[in-house]
């Protein structure tokens, strides 16, 4: 929740806009998953395909160079935010190298 | 000539996001897929006008939003006609030198397969013989999804829905699917076309196309729905690809009259591997498998023979 209570008819803006765009990242959907996605940063090849296919969008492009055991150097990374991943496995189904794990969640 | 398509690779596709993350849409909707792309073809200077629907319902629940561009929703009859009325009236504000006349301004007209083939096609038809400059895009889940998946003139034949049970006497959905894309490029728009979220290139190259022509697009996409097809959430493009391959849904584009299909698929797979992953056709026997593969025989023969080569290969798995 944005503010502590939801406005009255007279506070509300003319025609029930709302004028905070993308204001819905402050809903954390992360809790609806039972799997989730982990990304092995040494498999992945960063094709960015999981990028491309995730319908959150919960996998972003993060530029942290990272080397990989085996010294390939890549210019950027691909994280998974778990805030807001509801765990479909899409990501995993489609990652060519299968550098995408897929990791049954614990509380 | 085919000019030089604008996205080739993944690393074209720009990182700005403006579909906001933590939006209902469920686990595995490619629904999401669809609008992020589309969103990052058209970037910030877009006005989205919404049909009521999964993406409408689901992307805004009062008071939040998941959208970063401005965005409009209205009923389900009326998406098209909406957005012409936004076009007239920039071009109207433009005209008194309200808003800059070189100002570029998107206007995108989204609607589901129930806001499109049934509610709203007398809007839609009449937006593109005025030939606003709007671009449509139908994403197709082949039912009304929202509302507790009803059939909808986008239902293929054998589909079970709701309102078309299977049991001893009914077996899905009796009728064909509309054609709908046929039916709008019958309009003689500048620009129709199918897309497919499983190609994802060729579907962002078609949405640029779309923005850029003079005068009304309609993009169809199809749009796998694991709630109403009744698959593993992670299956989502895996069967938007598989649709293609299988010949049952054929990315083509109709550009000024030039009618050319896009995705070429050189080694077709029977229909067999599309229906057996969805729970709605699960009722399916061995016979009307059979009968829907030589109906889609007859449809690449004849798209092949409309193209003058074979586009869509033979049958090999």
């Amino acid at each position: 929740m944005t503010q502590e209570k939801l406005l009255g008819w007279k506070e509300l803006p003319l025609g029930g806009a709302i004028l905070e765009p993308g204001n819905s990242e402050t809903r954390y959907t992360g809790d609806w998953r039972t799997f989730k996605p982990v990304i092995e940063q040494d498999k992945c090849t960063r094709c960015l395909r999981c990028w491309i296919v995730c319908p959150e969008p919960a996998i972003y492009i993060i530029d942290q160079p990272y080397t990989t055991k085996s010294g390939r150097q890549f210019k950027f990374s691909v994280e998974v935010n778990y805030n807001y991943c509801k765990g479909c496995g899409m990501c995993v189904e489609e990652c060519e190298p299968k550098a995408i794990d897929w990791v049954e969640e614990e509380k | 000539m085919m000019a030089k398509p604008f996205f080739r690779t993944v690393y074209d596709v720009p990182r700005e996001e403006y579909l906001a993350p933590g939006h209902g849409l469920c686990a595995g909707c490619t629904a999401g897929t669809i609008v992020k792309l589309l969103l990052k073809v058209a970037g910030p200077n877009t006005i989205v006008v919404n049909a009521t629907g999964c993406v409408e319902v689901s992307t805004t629940p009062f008071p939040y939003t998941s959208w970063k561009v401005p965005w409009i929703h209205v009923a389900f009859e009326n998406a098209a006609a909406v957005a012409s009325g936004i076009e007239s009236a920039l071009k109207a504000l433009k005209a008194k030198g309200v808003i800059d006349p070189s100002k570029r301004i998107n206007i995108i007209a989204l609607a589901g397969d129930g806001g499109t083939y049934d509610i709203g096609f007398q809007a839609l038809s009449g937006m593109l013989e005025r030939g606003h400059k709007v671009m449509y895009v139908l994403y197709d889940n082949e039912a009304y999804m929202n509302t507790g998946i009803q059939r909808s003139g986008g239902t293929p034949v054998y589909a079970w829905t709701t309102t078309t049970p299977v049991g001893k006497i009914l077996k899905g959905k009796i009728q064909q699917k509309k054609p709908i894309a046929e039916i709008v490029a019958a309009h003689k728009i500048p620009y129709v076309a199918t897309a497919n979220p499983g190609y994802f290139t060729d579907m962002m190259n078609k949405f640029k196309k779309g923005l850029e022509v003079n005068g009304p697009s309609f993009i169809h996409v199809i749009q796998p729905c694991t709630t109403g097809w009744k698959f593993d959430p992670r299956y989502g493009i895996v069967l938007a690809r598989l649709a293609t391959e299988t010949a049952l849904w054929i990315n083509w584009e109709e550009e000024e009259g030039q009618f050319r299909v896009t995705v070429s698929v050189p080694r077709r797979k029977h229909v067999r591997h599309y229906f057996e992953l969805q729970g709605r056709f699960s009722h399916l026997t061995e016979e009307e498998i059979e009968a829907i593969q030589k109906e889609v025989d007859l449809e690449v023969d004849k798209i092949n023979k409309l193209v003058g080569r074979t586009v869509i290969g033979p049958l090999v798995e």
